[in-house]
């Protein structure tokens, strides 16, 4: 036999086991990548906490866990499921309002008794895509005037009652994964380019309404260096560690900002920076890259699945996943107002880890449940 | 609805449509992506050299300081919740080169113990500002302080810090009214802002400590320092005060407190005094009680399994969360509720036999007198608390009007403001029996409440709230503890229950009163030991069986194991005309009601007379 290297990878993906248990390789292969690149990071950004490390290689393991038993379930199952779940979930969210266990001012939690606690919004991000891609299952696309309105009813409700929990941050993301399905199923341009040209004048009117305080509030959001003891100094701290880093960085465990702790939230939300400065240039490129791979993947996915179920959902997952990167870099490199997204994967901590997993487990079932052709 | 577009769906369109769609986003998502790259070519190429220039300058930290906690004050001014200076000994784990030589030379010097090297390996790998520095031991004595001293330069990375600690001078009387703080855990963290704590060494737990953590903690204090090439401190550049936390002003009285707490004796039980005017908690007592200074730096394992697995329950709360059968002490409100509702009056006569029946051959319900009360009426019947009267009475009645009557009173509620983990007691109704028995209610049921016995149950602070609200011939005020804060208005946000309770002859109020005086001024009155006080106690007694006595077996205290032996409650208010204290006091297993009278009456004397042994001075305060 004589076979190309790239034929060989192919006869390797296909082969029985992954088969078997549906794994897609390599979707599995860049999430491990960019998970190792990860806890490489996490180490030095952690001040070298062999402890920190390990409780989060046990989250991943949780995540891969969790991919896996989502890619036994055939997607036909998961329309059947998505409307229930939808509601169910709505549910859950009244129930936080009412019942909600605080934490830091916000109730974002819900205890079962005698069980772990959790975040119904955190689940949100991956019901609402499905919810939105199960009511275009069955109907012809592009969506009509009536279907569009419907749909952004559908997206309004669980994201005005996550805001007010209040979670500004992931009632936008719930927000986003559910345009992305309205989007891929053919959303016409005139409305995105309408939608686009009105923003700048709904802007400029809410500019107007607003009470003095809260004209200095969005001030200092868009313009953290002006508090540069509070939230500002992050933003001046974390450019300093990433510019100063340079093409080549300044070597693993090397880098002064990190090391000495003049970047506060390191380990969490600000760990890129720690990769650009030790890594520079060099390596924050290899890592979005690895995130290009996984994204790649899953738009591929997207692509060629059987459905339009499968397809809108595949797409809007793969695209929510890209914009949890985009705005975590952007912040931390000063093109984005600082909000508390964590870098998927990458950022110690946080429940967001299986939430993220069960989504590529979602991905995995999509593209191994297809009829072998 | 999906057939009937099927034979229009042109599936292969949808799919390019979608297909096409995916693409354009693929293409938009390299664009970002490259909008990234650019970002980061800006900041780590063209503007490198700035960078290096700027981290090789960076030699300036921020470095939090925990503010002073606020105090803790009783109403005459009295330190309940004191800061205190102490010195302990900490490590700098980065400046330390041989960590068991260490270990070694200081144990040398030093007494040790396992718990505490465990405790600091604990806390070694928490997460940590680099150079910060450990606590090994805390509370250093003046002995101890010394020795290391002289030791001090040869010990690299060792160094003995002052640092403010909690205390709470008065111990055990307080535990349970006060809290206490202890050691932050990661949960604890969950719940306030972790950033603000950095550097803090405690939190309040339970109490006025858990509840008020807001207003106790402050605002910690941010300070610019330089430090060296290695992360050590080299000079503080600018400074933000930290801004201590508030002053707490209570409603309790220390003296009275502790007096209460000394007056129950070797007795577990519990004290309650409240101001009738306003609700304020004059005293809270739950004995046995324990040292709170034991939680302030961590207690030891050894100190917790002790008061953990000790049978008298330090540890519980007896007053907020302890359920007692409130006994012949619920007698004033059946009798309101009777009278409420049309089955009781003032004048109708009643014949009590020694034990009450449903049917002519049922169960005999016995009275506390074996031989009966002969005639009498509702009066009489609080004055010698018949029990027969109210074995009727409730029966006639049936559990749904005595639910709606007596929850007005704050049975089956939380009713204290300000502390955190308070019980709701059981005041039982039909559907509660429905749901956790799944039985309906029996007018057997309804016989035992009406003595205060059976399924009803009730927290000491429940009890002394409702009595407040027969004392203020109606006006009910939810029991609270903080009277003000420091800076903030009187009124800060602690919306209470209060209101007036409506019945439909107000002047039920007087008559019950003069009623519940009489259970002192007359004869007969099962508190007449009380006469003869220089303002007038109106009162009610309590006996609460622990166990249930067969049909017509006796209660024989002399062969009768101790824990066994019936609770001793009692309920007073004082002067009666216009009551300025409200006690309630249960004496655990104390048999008889006078020894609970005889604490009410020495509270009475001493919070009205100002007439306390003198041994209780030192908790006087200025302002008293």
């Amino acid at each position: 036999m004589n076979l190309t290297w790239y034929e060989r990878l192919l006869s390797f993906t296909n082969a029985r086991l992954w088969r078997l248990t549906h794994v897609d390789v390599l979707l599995a292969a860049s999430l491990v990548l960019l998970m190792s690149g990860g806890l490489i990071v996490l180490y030095s950004a952690s001040g070298q906490n062999v402890d920190m490390v390990e409780r989060q290689m046990v989250r991943l393991a949780l995540g891969f866990a969790t991919c896996l038993v989502l890619a036994q379930l055939p997607p036909k199952y998961m329309l059947r499921a998505s409307p229930l779940l939808f509601v169910g979930i709505a549910g859950l969210l009244i129930g936080v309002l009412l019942f909600g266990v605080g934490a830091k001012g916000a109730q974002r939690w819900l205890e079962i008794p005698g069980g772990p606690r959790f975040q119904p919004s955190e689940i949100m991000k991956i019901v609402m895509p499905m919810m939105i891609a199960w009511y275009f299952s069955d109907r012809p696309l592009p969506p009509s005037f009536k279907q569009i309105f419907t749909v952004l009813i559908i997206i309004i409700v669980p994201v005005l009652m996550i805001a007010k929990q209040p979670d500004l941050g992931t009632s936008l993301l719930v927000a986003v994964s559910g345009l992305f399905v309205l989007f891929l199923a053919g959303l016409p341009w005139m409305y995105i380019l309408s939608a686009g040209a009105l923003a700048p004048v709904a802007g400029y009117l809410l500019w107007h309404v607003m009470h003095d305080y809260q004209r200095q509030r969005v001030l200092t959001f868009l313009n953290p260096e002006s508090d540069p003891l509070g939230s500002g100094w992050n933003i001046i701290q974390s450019k300093t560690a990433i510019g100063s880093g340079g093409i080549y960085g300044k070597g693993w465990l090397e880098g002064t900002q990190a090391q000495l702790n003049f970047l506060p939230e390191s380990h969490t939300d600000f760990i890129i920076a720690v990769l650009g400065e030790e890594f520079g240039m060099l390596g924050c490129g290899v890592l979005i890259l690895a995130y290009l791979l996984v994204i790649a993947r899953g738009l591929y996915i997207s692509a060629t699945a059987e459905d339009n179920y499968a397809r809108l959902l595949a797409g809007s997952l793969t695209l929510t996943f890209f914009v949890y990167m985009f705005v975590n870099i952007g912040m931390v490199s000063g093109i984005l107002p600082v909000v508390g997204v964590p870098l998927p994967l990458v950022s110690y901590g946080g429940t967001s880890i299986i939430t993220i997993m069960a989504t590529f487990g979602i991905l995995m079932s999509i593209q191994t449940h297809k009829r072998a052709r | 609805m999906a057939n009937k577009h099927h034979i229009f769906r042109n599936y292969r369109q949808e799919q390019s449509l979608t297909q096409r769609r995916v693409i354009f986003a693929a293409v938009f998502v390299l664009l970002l992506s490259l909008v990234l790259m650019s970002r980061l070519f800006f900041l780590q190429v063209v503007e490198h050299e700035r960078y290096v220039t700027k981290a090789d300058d960076n030699r300036v930290m921020l470095v939090t300081e925990p503010p002073p906690r606020g105090l803790i004050y009783d109403t005459n001014g009295v330190v309940l919740a004191d800061n205190r200076p102490i010195h302990s000994l900490t490590i700098t784990p980065e400046r330390v080169a041989d960590f068991s030589k260490l270990k070694k030379e200081l144990s040398d010097i030093l007494n040790i113990s396992e718990d505490e090297w465990s405790a600091y390996d604990q806390r070694r790998k928490e997460y940590r500002r680099p150079y910060q520095s450990i606590t090994l031991k805390s509370q250093l004595t003046d002995q101890e302080w010394a020795r290391v001293s002289v030791d001090l330069y040869k010990l690299d990375g060792v160094q003995v810090e002052a640092q403010l600690t909690r205390f709470y001078p008065y111990g055990e009387a307080f535990a349970h009214a006060i809290g206490y703080v202890g050691r932050i855990t990661q949960k604890d963290l969950q719940r306030v802002d972790s950033q603000s704590y950095q550097g803090a060494q405690f939190i309040g737990k339970t109490g006025i400590e858990g509840f008020y953590e807001s207003k106790l903690f402050g605002r910690p204090g941010i300070s610019k320092v330089e430090v060296n090439a290695r992360g050590r401190i080299m000079e503080e550049l600018e400074r933000q005060n930290p801004v201590p936390g508030e002053n707490l002003h209570l409603y309790l009285d220390a003296r009275l407190q502790q007096y209460a707490y000394d007056l129950l004796g070797d007795y577990k039980g519990s004290v309650v005094a409240l101001d009738p005017k306003n609700g304020g908690i004059l005293a809270l007592v739950s004995k046995p009680g324990f040292d709170p200074n034991l939680f302030v730096r961590g207690i030891s394992s050894k100190n917790y399994a002790a008061l953990r697995d000790s049978k008298r329950l330090p540890l519980f709360n007896r007053a907020l969360r302890g359920g007692y059968p409130p006994a012949s002490t619920i007698k004033p409100f059946m009798a309101l509720a009777g009278l409420e509702y049309g089955f009781s009056s003032w004048n109708e006569r009643y014949y009590a036999k020694g034990y009450y029946q449903i049917n002519p051959n049922g169960r005999r319900y016995r009275d506390w007198k074996r031989e009966g009360h002969g005639w009498i009426n509702l009066e009489r019947s609080i004055i010698e608390s018949v029990d027969t009267y109210y074995y009727q009475l409730a029966h006639k009645m049936g559990i749904t009007p005595i639910h709606n009557f007596l929850s007005q009173f704050g049975f089956g509620e939380r009713t204290v403001l300000d502390l955190n983990g308070a019980g709701k007691g059981l005041l039982p109704s039909n559907e509660w029996k429905k749901a956790r028995y799944k039985e309906s209610w029996y007018p057997g049921d309804s016989v035992n409440v009406g003595i205060g016995q059976g399924f009803m149950v009730a927290t000491p602070i429940q009890i002394a709230t409702a009595v407040t609200a027969i004392a203020n011939r109606g006006d009910y005020y939810s029991p609270r503890m903080v009277s003000t804060i420091d800076k903030d208005t009187p009124d800060f946000g602690l919306k209470g229950e209060d209101h007036k309770i409506k019945i439909k002859d107000s002047r039920n109020w007087e008559h019950m009163v003069k009623a519940m005086r009489r259970v002192v001024t007359d004869s007969k009155g099962t508190a007449r030991r009380l006469q003869g006080a220089s303002y007038s106690i109106a009162g009610k007694t309590g006996t609460g069986q622990v166990f249930s006595l067969q049909e017509d077996e006796e209660y024989d205290a002399k062969n009768l194991e101790k824990r066994l032996h019936d609770h001793a409650l009692f309920i007073g208010f004082a002067p009666s005309e216009k009551p300025e204290i409200v006690v309630f006091a249960i004496f655990e297993n104390g048999g008889s009601s006078s020894k609970p009278a005889d604490l009410t009456k020495q509270l009475f004397d001493a919070y009205l007379k100002d007439d306390y042994p003198k041994k209780y001075n030192y908790l006087k305060g200025d302002r008293s």
